[in-house]
C-alpha cells in the first residue's frame, strides 16, 4: 500500500512543477491556495463520519443500556468478549457473507447476461435498457414491500401463482425461505447496476481486436472468452467491489420483508446491531458489533481498494 | 494468394470485410431471435413494476385475487386515497432533505474536485484514498453516537439533522463523480482564461462551471436518488415531525396491514420522482455509481 501512495505523490508532486523554482513562502501560498477549497468539503466529511466512529470505539468500552441511565462504566473489553460468545453474532456474519456473496454473484452474473443482449444494435434498445435498469430506481421500501408481498405472498403473490402453473405448491417464501426472499429481492436491485458497468466496458473495448478475433475465425463463444472476458476484468472488479460495499449494509428488505426472522434465522448484522441498540438500547455491546464490523470491513477493503485503484491508475495512465 | 502478399493490407482488409459480411447476414435471423429473447428477458425482469402498477389501479378486493386478475377496470380510488392521507408532510420532508443536501453537496464537491483534478493539492490520491473509504464505513458504525448527539443537541426527529447526514453520505461520491468530470476540461482552456487575467473565481463561474454543467447535473442526480431513497436514518432519527417518504411507506404497509392496492399507489408515487430522473439520465448513471472510475 505504501508504495502505491508514494508513486502517487510523486506523480502529484511533479504536477507542481513549475512553483519548484519560485521562493519557499510563494510555494507555501501556493499550496494553501490550492488547498483551501478542498477544506470546506474535507472538514465536513471528517466531522460527520470520523468523530462519530471515535465515539463509537469510546462507547463500546462501556456497559450502557439507556434503560439503565446508572450503569454507564467503563469495562474495557467486556462488551467484544460477549460479543465471541454470542452465538447471534456469529449467524447474523454469517447471514452478511451469504447475502453480499450470493446477491453480489448471481446479478453479477445476470447483469453480464444484460449487458451482452444490450451491446448490440436491435429494435427498441432504449427502451429494454430502460425497462432494466428501472428495478434500481425503484425506492427500496417499496420493493421490499413489492417482493414480500405481490409477488412472493403465499396466497396471491405472483411468483406463487406462476409456480402454481406448473403443478408446485404455493410456498411462503418470506417464512421458509427468508435468505433466498431476501437475496432475491437484492438481485433483482443490483443487476441492473452491474449491467450498467459491464456494459460500460463492454462498449470501451477495442473493437480492432475484436475484428481481428473474428478475421481469424473465432467463433462468438470463443471471442467473448478469450477476448471479451479478460478485458471486462477491470469493470467486473469494479462491479463486485462497489456492489459489495452497497449490500453489504443492506437493512431495508431484511427489515421490511423479514424483520430478520423467523426468530434471527435472516438477520444480517446492520440488522442486528439496530436490533440491539434500538430495540435493545443496548449501546455499549452495539457499538463494540460496529467496531467489530469496521474491522472486518478495513481488512476486506485494503484488498479492495487495491483493486480500484489500480483500475484507477490504469485509466489515468492510458 | 502468395502474389498479392506484397499490397496485403488493403486486399486483405477487403477480403476480410466480405468474411464478417456473412456471418453477419447468418447474423439477421439469428439477431431476430437473440432480439426477441432480449425483449422476453426484459419484460420478465421489469414484470414486478408493472404489477406494482397495475395493481394501484385496481380495488382491493381485486388486488388480492387469486388468480390474479389482468383485466379488470382500471380505478383512480388508490390515488386519491394516499393523497388525502395525510402524505403531503412527508413528500416535503423528503423534498427539503432532497433538494438541500444536493445543494450543499454540490456547493462543497465543486471547489474540492478543483482542488483534486485543475488545481490539484499535493496529496490528491491520498485525499480520494480518504473519501471513499468513508464510503465503507458501515453505517451501523455511526448509528449510536449519531442517535446519543442528536438527542443531546435536541436535533432528533428535525430534518436539519437529515439534511447534513445525506450531505455526508453524498459528498464522497460526489467528490469522485465531479472530479472525473473536471479532469475532461482541457488545460488549455483555463490557461487561456487565466492569461486573460481573469480571477479564481471569475474562470471558475465563466470557463469551468459552464463545461462542467453536465457533470454537475448527473452529480446531482445520483444524490437525489441515493438521498430520495435512503430509509435507515429516517427511520432511526425522525418520528412525526420529520419523517420521509420512505417511512410514510413503511407505515403503510405495517399499520393498514393487507390494503395491497393503496400501498402499490403509494409506492408507485414514492418511485415515481427518482424513477423519472433515472430514466432521463441513464447514462450519467453509471458515473455516478461507479464514482468515476467508468467513463
Amino acid at each position: 500500500m505504501s508504495t502505491m501512495t508514494e508513486t502517487r505523490q510523486r506523480r502529484g508532486a511533479t504536477g507542481t512543477g513549475p512553483g519548484e523554482a519560485e521562493l519557499r513562502r510563494a510555494r507555501r501560498r501556493d499550496g494553501w491556495s490550492r488547498r483551501l477549497p478542498l477544506l470546506p468539503a474535507l472538514i465536513f466529511t471528517i466531522v460527520v463520519t470520523q468523530l462519530p466512529f471515535l465515539l463509537t470505539i469510546w462507547y463500546s468500552l462501556r456497559s450502557w443500556n439507556l434503560l439503565r441511565p446508572d450503569g454507564n462504566i467503563f469495562v474495557g473489553l467486556q462488551n467484544f468478549i460477549d460479543i465471541f460468545s454470542d452465538s447471534t453474532f456469529r449467524v447474523a456474519a454469517l447471514n452478511s457473507i451469504l447475502i453480499t456473496l450470493g446477491c453480489v454473484a448471481v446479478a453479477l452474473v445476470l447483469g453480464t447476461v444484460f449487458a451482452v443482449l444490450l451491446d448490440r444494435e436491435f429494435l427498441g434498445r432504449g427502451i429494454v435498457r430502460t425497462l432494466l435498469i428501472t428495478p434500481f430506481l425503484i425506492m427500496p421500501v417499496a420493493s421490499s414491500m413489492l417482493w414480500s408481498v405481490s409477488m412472493l405472498n403465499p396466497s396471491y403473490g405472483m411468483v406463487n401463482w406462476v409456480i402454481g402453473l406448473v403443478g408446485i405448491e404455493p410456498i411462503d417464501f418470506t417464512s421458509s425461505a427468508p435468505l433466498l426472499s431476501v437475496i432475491i429481492a437484492l438481485v433483482w436491485q443490483w443487476t441492473p447496476f452491474m449491467m450498467l458497468l459491464i456494459l460500460a466496458g463492454l462498449q470501451a473495448q477495442a473493437k480492432d481486436v475484436l475484428e481481428a478475433a473474428s478475421l481469424d475465425g473465432a467463433g462468438w463463444w470463443k471471442t467473448f472468452t478469450l477476448v471479451t472476458l479478460p478485458q471486462l476484468r477491470r469493470y467486473m472488479e469494479l462491479a463486485v467491489l462497489l456492489g459489495s460495499i452497497y449490500v453489504v449494509n443492506t437493512f431495508d428488505q431484511i427489515y421490511l420483508m423479514t424483520a430478520g426472522g423467523p426468530g434471527t434465522a435472516s438477520a444480517n448484522l446492520p440488522f442486528y446491531i439496530y436490533q440491539r441498540a434500538f430495540l435493545g438500547f443496548d449501546i455499549g455491546q452495539a457499538a463494540a458489533m460496529g467496531v467489530i464490523v469496521v474491522i472486518a470491513t478495513i481488512i476486506i477493503a485494503t484488498f479492495a481498494l487495491r483493486l480500484i485503484f489500480r483500475s484507477f491508475d490504469d485509466k489515468e495512465q492510458a | 494468394m502468395s502474389t498479392t502478399t506484397l499490397d496485403t493490407p488493403r486486399d486483405s482488409q477487403t477480403t476480410g470485410r466480405r468474411d464478417i459480411v456473412k456471418p453477419r447476414r447468418k447474423g439477421v435471423v439469428s439477431g431476430g431471435v437473440l432480439t426477441t429473447v432480449t425483449w422476453i428477458l426484459a419484460l420478465v425482469f421489469f414484470a414486478p413494476v408493472a404489477w406494482m402498477v397495475m395493481t394501484s389501479f385496481k380495488q382491493e378486493n381485486v388486488a388480492a385475487s387469486n388468480p390474479p386478475a389482468f383485466f379488470f377496470e382500471p380505478t383512480l380510488d388508490q390515488y386519491k386515497a394516499v393523497i388525502s392521507s395525510d402524505a403531503g408532510p412527508y413528500f416535503l420532508n423528503s423534498l427539503i432533505a432532497t433538494g438541500v443536501s444536493t445543494l450543499l453537496v454540490i456547493l462543497l464537491a465543486i471547489p474540492a474536485s478543483y482542488a483534486l483534478s485543475i488545481r490539484p493539492v499535493k496529496k490528491t490520491s491520498d485525499v480520494l484514498f480518504f473519501f471513499i473509504s468513508t464510503k465503507m464505513l458501515p453505517i451501523v458504525a455511526v448509528i449510536m453516537p449519531i442517535y446519543v448527539i442528536s438527542g443531546q443537541l435536541r436535533a432528533l426527529d428535525s430534518i436539519w439533522t437529515l439534511v447534513i447526514l445525506y450531505t455526508a453520505m453524498n459528498l464522497p461520491i460526489a467528490v469522485w463523480m465531479m472530479r472525473s468530470f473536471f479532469q475532461e476540461v482541457p488545460g488549455e482552456v483555463l490557461e487561456a482564461a487565466s492569461m486573460d487575467g481573469a480571477g479564481l473565481i471569475k474562470t471558475l463561474r465563466s470557463v469551468l462551471i459552464p463545461m462542467v454543467t453536465p457533470g454537475i447535473a448527473a452529480t446531482a442526480l445520483i444524490c437525489v436518488i441515493f438521498a430520495w431513497n435512503e430509509f435507515f436514518f429516517a427511520l432511526n432519527l425522525t418520528a412525526a415531525k420529520a419523517a420521509t417518504v420512505p417511512v410514510f411507506l413503511m407505515s403503510q404497509m405495517t399499520s393498514e396491514g393487507l390494503f395491497l392496492a393503496q400501498l402499490s399507489a403509494a409506492s408507485v408515487l414514492a418511485s415515481l420522482p427518482v424513477v423519472l430522473a433515472g430514466w432521463l439520465a441513464q447514462k450519467q448513471l453509471v458515473r455516478g455509481l461507479s464514482m468515476g472510475a467508468v467513463k
